[in-house]
């Protein structure tokens, strides 16, 4: 089977392409790049207007199977993130039973090669259980597929596991992804610490959390030369502290997400529990302060933190609700939205945080358009008005704080290992039988 | 309905005559002149209560549910009085009773009650933002009776009542709100409507009650409770709960009441025409000395009192009771 795809607008990070041109994938693998390409295939996408880049990979997802198929399974988890341009996953380990063994790497590999629409690559515990006391078997966690480490959805409180972790893991080339969260000082709180915190009389999350968290694993990074990757960052100062460390020359790498380039905590006035999340939306400073850590290459990586939770665990009190929301659906309409259009990155730029950043980061050979790769691939119109519609999502998750704001971008296709996955804007409907 | 005509305390010429919300929330999104419409009701609503007969057929059919999901004697019984001084039907629901011990949602607990036909829902609960979660979804009409942290609205604008009332107006007075403010929600609904009103809050505490960026709700953050009182018409004291002990907040109550406890030789600090309040419950001789909370300063029975006559108000307002002037006709 050959496809074309025509004339569309290629950036492709990798190779710092960025220019018009076509693509010819034959059967699952990238044929040729190049302008004005000759060939017979059996489907041409025309691709004038739009921009045709790798396919999106998420380096930090909930998937909720096993354990939690009420709020997503791999199989919805994955059409939302073919929806949303997105050709390969990374699921957390924080399931029931947590992935932290080889058999339940396994497990997840198996349903996603029975289920998923597109290809996943297990985070599997840096502690067995998630419990943060001892650590997990690596070795065969890296031989079953699993890509990293994390132990997210908690914090590693230990600073000694945490040490040990990194010693551990660098064995096996494997980074450890950390969810940088003070137990201590985030307490019982529920929204991000300041005057909206005061005046909606909740239980505040300092930045401190957060901040001490990233001060002490960029120090035992230093001290084991350890591959830390900081998950999710929110903070001006944590910003700050992994630039200075950077500049030191500590190859740590790190991560941020959309809500925290695109929200402040006055999202939260209404007591939306659609607005609730860890870390917790902050504010306006800490969004120049993401942007300019996005714009100097101090935050390598946008992930979504995909995090669904069923209707019925959102609709209740804001302190009662869980944390967590969904974001595969709406990542590329927010990066455009937020800093495309404004001009913080170029497309060029902010396309290598959703594609080339995080597969070189775990090591995996994807994210370029390269010839002889896999046909992995996202095209987009950068210009659609879409209004964010949760009830339309492919997720089994609704909660977003989006829900319909006006923003720009719409995925047109996605195309996983040479095969259409989302056509035309829609996910193709026996996604069974063409895979 | 039948209107009830109150005598105006307030002589702007364009006050407001008409209740247009459907619930009681919070002071934070009222206008002075919602404010003033609740107090000026109020006003006229104190004389029932000193009748023989202290009832008036205002609310008549009208069923009044008091969901208290947070142990309170003094908020409820006010709330109950008030609505029977109107000659509504009370239905009281405590957690202990009701079905939440059972694992039901608050969404479920409201759309059973509201299956009951009920008027209006009269919320305590621990959490804050659950009566904005129960207005969101009901036809009721939603009373704010003390929602977690954030606000208590009938017990600032019965403080605002009794202020208006004891010292013949709010703006410019100086007020000074002492204590645990950071778990206060009476702290908060005060220093709104206080503020609204053009008055000088001034707030005091240990440094680890006193929440962050408070200073951004324009009120100023005295630096020891010397500071705090001076010029201060208002004493506003807060009850300090015993569990901030063990919860890193405080080394002991015994050095809270030492540095902040208001007793008379502290009181000295204030103008001898301050009045001092308080909330309720009081903890004697913690926050509270027991020689100020009786003595000549004290008005904290009056804001017992005046609590039943602006809770008749804010239960007849939402109602859609009418507000006619007398002086007009």
């Amino acid at each position: 089977m050959r496809l074309l795809i025509k004339n569309g607008r290629i950036v492709d990070p990798g190779s710092g392409r960025d220019a018009h041109a076509d693509i010819l994938v034959c059967d699952t693998i990238i044929e040729k790049v190049g302008r004005n390409l000759r060939a017979r295939p059996e489907r041409v996408i025309d691709a004038s207007g739009l921009v045709v880049t790798p396919g999106f990979i998420d380096m930090h997802v909930h998937l909720r199977e096993p354990g939690y198929e009420e709020k997503e399974t791999i199989r919805t988890g994955s059409m939302s993130g073919a929806k949303g341009g997105f050709t390969s996953l990374m699921p957390m380990a924080n399931t029931n039973p947590p992935i932290d063994t080889a058999g339940m790497v396994e497990f997840v590999l198996t349903r996603a090669k029975e289920t998923a629409v597109v290809k996943l690559f297990p985070i599997a515990a840096v502690s067995k259980g998630l419990a943060g006391k001892e650590l997990t078997e690596a070795g065969e966690l890296k031989e079953a597929g699993a890509v990293a480490l994390s132990d997210d959805g908690n914090p590693i409180e230990d600073s000694e596991l945490m040490r040990r972790a990194l010693e551990y893991a660098g064995m096996f080339g494997l980074p450890i992804i950390v969810h940088e969260e003070d137990p201590d000082l985030a307490g019982n709180g529920s929204m991000n610490e300041g005057l909206n915190s005061t005046t909606l009389g909740l239980r505040g999350i300092p930045r401190a959390a957060e901040e001490v968290m990233v001060a002490r694993d960029l120090s035992i990074a230093e001290l084991t030369r350890g591959r830390v990757h900081f998950a999710h960052i929110s903070t001006t100062r944590a910003v700050d502290l992994i630039r200075q460390a950077k500049q030191r020359g500590l190859a740590v790498t790190a991560e941020t997400a959309p809500h925290y380039f695109s929200l402040t905590d006055d999202a939260v006035k209404t007591y939306n529990t659609n607005a609730k999340m860890k870390p917790p939306l902050r504010e306006a400073d800490d969004i120049a302060a993401i942007k300019e850590g996005l714009k100097d290459r101090t935050l390598d990586v946008i992930a979504t933190d995909h995090a669904p939770h069923t209707v019925a665990e959102k609709e209740v009190e804001f302190e009662l609700a869980p944390f967590g929301i969904v974001g595969l659906e709406t990542a590329l309409p927010l990066v455009l939205t937020h800093l495309v259009e404004p001009g913080v990155l170029s497309l060029s730029e902010a396309i290598a945080k959703l594609t080339v950043n995080p597969a070189r980061i775990v090591g995996l050979p994807l994210g370029e358009l390269r010839e002889g790769w896999p046909a992995d691939i996202a095209i987009f119109d950068p210009d659609a008005e879409i209004v964010v519609n949760a009830s339309k999502f492919a997720s089994l998750g609704r909660n977003t704080p989006f829900d319909g704001f006006t923003l720009t971008g719409r995925v047109m296709y996605t195309i996983v290992d040479g095969t259409v996955v989302v056509d035309e804007g829609e996910l193709v409907r026996s996604p069974d039988q063409v895979r | 309905m039948e209107a009830v005509a109150i005598r105006p305390t307030s002589t702007g010429a364009e006050r407001q005559t008409r209740w247009a919300r459907k619930d009681l929330l919070g002071l934070e999104e009222l206008s002075v002149e919602e404010i003033q419409l609740i107090l000026d009701t109020a006003g006229s609503f104190k004389e029932v209560s000193t009748r023989t007969i202290k009832k008036v057929p205002a609310l008549r059919g009208t069923t009044i549910v008091n969901l208290f999901f947070e142990a309170s004697t003094r908020t409820r019984t006010s709330f109950e009085l008030a609505a029977k001084r109107l000659s509504a039907d009370v239905l009281n629901i405590s957690s202990t009773t009701s079905s939440v011990v059972k694992g039901e949602t608050l969404r479920d607990t409201l759309a059973n009650i509201e299956a009951m036909k009920t008027d209006m829902v009269v919320i305590r609960h621990s959490a804050a933002g659950a009566p904005h979660f129960l207005a969101a979804r009901s036809r009721s009409s939603i009373v704010n009776a003390g929602d977690g942290m954030h606000e208590h609205p009938t017990q600032a604008l019965l403080d605002l009542f009794t202020i208006r009332e004891k010292l013949g107006g709010i703006a410019g007075l100086h007020d000074a709100i002492i204590g645990d403010i950071a778990h206060s929600r009476v702290a908060r609904s005060n220093i709104w409507g206080l503020t609204k009103f053009g008055a000088h809050v001034t707030i005091c505490g240990p440094a680890t009650l006193i929440p962050p960026d408070i200073h951004k709700m324009n009120v100023r953050v005295a630096p020891n409770i010397g500071a705090a009182l001076e010029g201060a018409d208002v004493v506003y004291v807060l009850r300090i709960q015993r569990e901030r002990q063990e919860s890193k907040l405080l080394p002991s109550l015994r050095e809270y009441v030492r540095l902040f406890g208001i007793d008379k030789e502290k009181l000295r600090a204030a103008p001898s025409s301050a009045i001092v309040m308080h909330p309720g419950p009081i903890n004697r001789n913690i926050e509270l000395a027991s020689d100020v909370a009786d003595g000549p300063n004290s008005v904290i029975l009056e804001q017992v009192t005046n609590g039943v006559a602006v809770r008749m108000a804010v239960l007849y307002l939402l109602a859609g009771g009418e507000v006619t002037d007398e002086t007009s006709d």
